[in-house]
């Protein structure tokens, strides 16, 4: 089964957004990896807030003015897997390879 | 004290001193500058939403926390992933996108060791994923088998690879000696390394199934030529 690009793409993100909403609420909330190791050494209290991240728009994965918790995660990684995928898309395309070897018009002709 | 601070494996302000916070954050910045004058020069038009799409993945599957051993989770990093589908340096734009996001959207890892959690989680496992495939898949078979035993082997090595370098600046930052912070941080990752190579695994069988011309570090017809004759219907806006 061959897919289109523009499918594979829509496909991948239904299944990105579908993960970060429905499941992330109900995956592991122990410590990680890093946490784990910080707290066993005893280091994890010189953990802190850098001053730009006061006043973070969806501090600690929850939504805010949500008061189910799993509720706001689900729309925390809702938001925010479209938000990178709006961000990663404008970045590569601002930054994508012009003049093409193909016949896509684009302004550089003039210049010839 | 800090009950509700998230650190997703992610580094917070205050684990890492200030020279060696500043030297991550200068070689995160060579790092995405080259992947930007990378991806300015080679970045085909046809790919620009699979960046996209990518970094979304990676960003929705790191909020899928796993349960490992003895009350510890771990989540996917993502670089060995991107790497295989869109080469080393442009996976390193796709981890910056995704990092930067989840520190000032976030508040998940620090500012100042936004740089280190680059590095850590994005450069070092994309480059190392980049080299491993080309230096391995040449001498193996040209079987499936083979490609996504390599996948697997590279996604473990990148998550202990980040957290021995993460060990190696928390002990030069003076914050825990090497000797005690090494161990428990590679036995750890070991296991979340293993989860790494599961889901890796199972996006790059999904890709292969579908779109192999998609994977950048493979032996699968590349980047086929999808604006001369492969895109029929309702690819032209």
């Amino acid at each position: 089964m061959r897919l289109s690009t523009r499918l594979f793409v829509m496909l991948a993100l239904a299944v990105s957004v579908g993960l970060a909403t429905a499941v992330s609420p109900y995956a592991s909330s122990s410590p990680d990896g890093l946490e784990r190791v910080a707290q066993d050494q005893a280091f994890v209290d010189d953990g802190r807030l850098h001053a730009l991240q006061k006043e973070a728009p969806v501090s600690d994965y929850a939504f805010p003015g949500i008061d189910n918790p799993r509720v706001a995660t689900g729309v925390a990684g809702f938001a925010g897997t479209l938000f990178v995928f709006g961000f990663g898309y404008g970045l590569a395309y601002v930054l994508r390879r012009r003049g093409s070897r193909g016949a896509d018009a684009d302004a550089g002709t003039a210049a010839a | 004290m800090l009950p509700s601070l998230p650190i997703a494996m992610h580094i917070p302000d205050g684990f890492l001193s200030g020279g060696v916070a500043t030297i991550l954050w200068l070689l995160a910045i060579l790092a995405v500058a080259n992947a930007l004058r990378v991806a300015n020069a080679e970045l085909d038009e046809s790919r620009v939403p699979l960046l996209g799409v990518l970094a979304a993945f990676i960003f929705a599957v790191q909020m899928l926390n796993f349960p490992v051993a003895g009350g510890t989770s771990g989540h996917l990093l993502g670089a060995t992933l991107a790497a295989v589908l869109l080469g080393p340096w442009i996976a390193c734009l796709v981890m910056a996108v995704v990092l930067t996001t989840q520190c000032f959207a976030f508040a998940d890892g620090g500012v100042s060791a936004l740089g280190a959690n680059i590095v850590n989680m994005g450069v070092l496992g994309a480059l190392l994923a980049g080299f491993l495939m080309k230096a391995l898949l040449p001498l193996l078979p040209k079987s499936r088998e083979a490609f996504l035993g390599v996948v697997a082997i590279t996604s473990w090595l990148a998550v202990m690879t980040g957290a021995a370098a993460t060990s190696l600046q928390l002990a030069i930052s003076g914050t825990v000696p090497l000797g005690t912070v090494l161990a428990p941080m590679l036995g750890v990752h070991g296991l979340i390394g293993v989860g790494e190579a599961v889901i890796t695994v199972a996006a790059v069988s999904a890709v292969l199934a579908s779109r192999p011309d998609l994977i950048a570090l493979g032996r699968f017809p590349a980047a086929t030529p999808v604006t001369a004759g492969a895109a029929p219907a309702g690819s032209t806006p």
